[in-house]
C-alpha cells in the first residue's frame, strides 16, 4: 500500500471490529465489516454507526461570510435558519457542480460548510478564488484535520445516541443542528445523513480520542453495528442522494441531476444562475432517472444506455438493492426517455439487456 | 479463515477444480468469494460451449464489483449449476460444494497436474497477504 494514504482517527477501531480496509481515494478506510448486505439492511431497520471523518470541513468568518456563502452555493443561505443545515450544490457561471455540500449556519458572520474528503483540495482552492472575486471580507479556514465525524443512522439511532448525550435529541429536527456534549466531549450534533434514514451526525476534536466508536457501539449493544463504505454507498444510492463523480461532476447540473430544489433562483446573484435559470426555463439535455432491469444482469457506472441500438445515455451508479433485491441503476438520459414506463436497454457485457424507468427515490423511508 | 480441500487443485485466479473421472467441476475458491462479499449475480456459460484453458467461462458480481471466471482446464461444457442464477448467495455459503459453477468434459487432462495443490494454493495466499 502507497506510504501517503490517510488513516482516519478510527482506524484501529475499524481493525478491531474486523473492518475490511480499502483504499478510497487517498484514504485507507472500511468497505464492510459483516457484509454490505447485511450491514444495509441493518441500518435500514436497526442502527449503524460509520466513520465518515475523512470529509472535509471549512469555516467562514466575517463581516461578508452570508453574502459570500450565498454567492458560492445555489440554495439559499440567506433564508436559511440559524442552526439549520442546508444541502446545496455550489456551482461554476456554466452551472457545472465543483462539488456538493452541507451548509450549517451559525450566524451571519460564521459558517460552516462539510465538503467531499476528494474534492476538499479543489473545493478550497475554488472557495479562494471565489472569494477573491468578490473581494469578500472574511476568514477562510479549512478545518478538515480538526474534526473526527461519526455518523449514527437508523431509526434506532436517537435512542441510542440519547444514553451518550445530555442534549435533549428529540429536540432537534431534520436537518438541524446544535452544540452539545457526547460522553463529554463537545460536539456538534447535528440530525443529518447520507442513508435516508433518520440519524445524526457528530463533530469533535480527534485529540479527544477514539473511545467514542467504542461508546456508541456499547450504548447500541445488539441493535447497532459499524457500517462500511459499501453499504453506505449502496443506502445513500436507494435513497437517491447523490454521490459526486457518480450522479455529479464537473460536466453536470443540479438541474439535470434532478436536485432543482436546491437550486434558488429568485435570490439575487450566485454562481451558475444565468445557466440554470436557462436550464430550468427550456429544459437540459440529460436527465437523471431511476431504471429497473427486466432482463437478468447488474447495471453498473459507465454502462451504456441504449434505445432500441441507440446509444442514449449512461448508468451513474447501479447495483443489486440489498433492500429490495433488484438490479437497480441512476442513469442520464434525454428527457424524451425519462417517463416512467419507458423501456430501454442497458450494455452489459455486450448484451443490450432490457430495462424500464421508474419513479425515484427507489427507498423513501416511512416519516414517524 | 479460508479453508483449503485437499482433494481439488487450484489457480492463481482462484479457481479450484475438482476432478471426477474425464469431468472437472469448476468453481471459485472460498478465499475468493469472501474477498468479493455478497455475491448477487453469476454468469453461467451455454451448455456444449466448447472452452479453453484460462479462457473466460463464468462472470460473478458481488454487490460491489464484477469479477470474471477463467477456465482451469480446457473441453466442453457439459452441466451448469442452475440453481446459481437464482441463489447466487450459494457460492459464499458453499464455495466448494454446492456452489459448483460449471462441468467441463476435459479434452486434456493433463492440464489438472499444472494446477496448484492445496498446501500450494495456501503458500500463495499467505504469502499474497504478508
Amino acid at each position: 500500500m502507497s506510504a501517503n494514504l490517510k488513516k482516519t482517527p478510527f482506524y484501529d477501531n475499524h481493525v478491531k471490529h474486523g473492518g475490511k480496509i480499502i483504499e478510497f481515494g487517498d484514504w485507507l478506510l472500511p468497505v464492510q465489516f459483516k457484509g454490505i448486505i447485511e450491514e444495509h439492511n441493518f441500518v435500514r431497520s436497526s442502527c449503524g454507526l460509520f466513520d465518515v471523518s475523512h470529509m472535509g470541513e471549512f469555516l467562514v468568518e466575517g463581516r461578508e461570510a452570508l453574502r459570500f456563502v450565498d454567492n458560492l452555493v445555489t440554495n439559499d443561505v440567506a433564508r436559511q435558519s440559524v442552526n439549520q443545515v442546508i444541502y446545496t450544490p455550489m456551482c461554476r457561471e456554466n452551472g457545472t457542480v465543483v462539488d456538493d455540500l452541507l451548509v450549517y449556519k451559525y450566524s451571519d458572520t460564521k459558517i460552516f460548510l462539510v465538503v467531499n474528503a476528494a474534492n476538499i483540495d479543489k473545493d478550497f482552492k475554488w472557495c479562494q478564488e471565489v472569494c477573491q472575486k468578490l473581494k469578500a471580507d472574511v476568514k477562510l479556514q479549512n478545518l478538515s484535520e480538526k474534526y473526527a465525524q461519526l455518523a449514527i443512522q437508523g431509526p434506532k439511532a436517537e435512542s441510542i445516541l440519547q444514553k451518550l448525550t445530555k442534549t435533549d435529541l428529540s429536540k432537534i429536527k431534520f436537518y438541524w443542528f446544535t452544540e452539545g456534549e457526547v460522553d463529554g466531549i463537545p460536539c456538534i450534533i447535528s440530525r443529518t445523513g447520507y442513508t435516508g434514514e433518520d440519524g445524526f451526525e457528530v463533530y469533535y476534536d480527534p485529540a479527544r480520542g477514539t473511545e467514542m466508536f467504542e461508546k456508541i457501539l456499547a450504548a447500541g449493544g445488539s441493535d447497532i453495528m459499524p457500517i462500511g463504505l459499501g453499504a453506505r454507498d449502496t443506502l445513500r444510492f436507494e435513497s437517491k442522494l447523490m454521490l459526486y463523480g457518480h450522479e455529479l461532476d464537473d460536466e453536470t447540473t443540479p438541474i439535470e441531476a434532478t436536485i432543482a430544489w436546491t437550486v434558488k433562483l429568485n435570490k439575487p446573484s450566485f454562481l451558475g444562475k444565468a445557466v440554470l435559470q436557462e436550464q430550468k426555463d427550456n429544459g437540459t439535455k440529460k436527465i437523471l432517472v431511476g431504471m429497473e432491469m427486466i432482463d437478468k444482469g447488474v447495471p453498473r457506472a459507465h454502462y451504456e444506455v441504449f434505445d432500441k441500438g441507440k446509444k442514449i445515455g449512461y448508468v451513474t451508479t447501479g447495483t443489486q438493492s440489498p433492500f429490495f433485491k433488484k438490479c437497480l441503476a441512476l442513469a442520464f438520459v434525454p428527457p424524451s426517455f425519462s417517463t416512467v414506463g419507458t423501456e430501454l436497454e442497458i450494455k452489459i457485457r455486450e448484451k443490450f439487456l432490457k430495462a424500464k424507468v421508474v419513479n425515484l427515490p427507489f427507498y423513501k423511508r416511512e416519516k414517524k | 479463515m479460508s479453508n483449503y480441500p485437499e482433494d481439488l487443485r487450484y489457480t492463481e485466479q482462484h479457481e479450484w477444480v475438482r476432478v471426477e473421472g474425464k469431468s472437472a467441476y469448476v468453481g471459485v475458491t472460498d478465499h475468493a468469494q469472501h474477498e468479493l462479499g455478497d455475491i448477487v449475480y453469476v454468469e453461467l456459460p451455454s451448455v456444449n460451449q466448447m472452452i479453453e484453458v484460462s479462457e473466460k467461462i463464468c462472470v460473478v458480481e458481488s454487490v460491489k464489483t464484477v469479477s470474471d471466471v477463467y477456465s482451469p482446464v480446457s473441453g466442453k461444457v457439459i452441466t451448469i449449476n442452475i440453481d446459481l442464477e437464482d441463489n447466487p448467495e450459494i457460492v459464499n455459503e458453499d464455495a466448494y460444494g454446492e456452489g459448483w459453477m460449471v462441468e467441463i468434459e476435459m479434452t486434456n487432462p493433463e492440464e489438472v497436474q499444472s494446477l496448484m495443490t492445496a498446501a500450494e494454493y495456501k503458500n500463495f495466499i499467505e504469502e499474497a497477504a504478508s
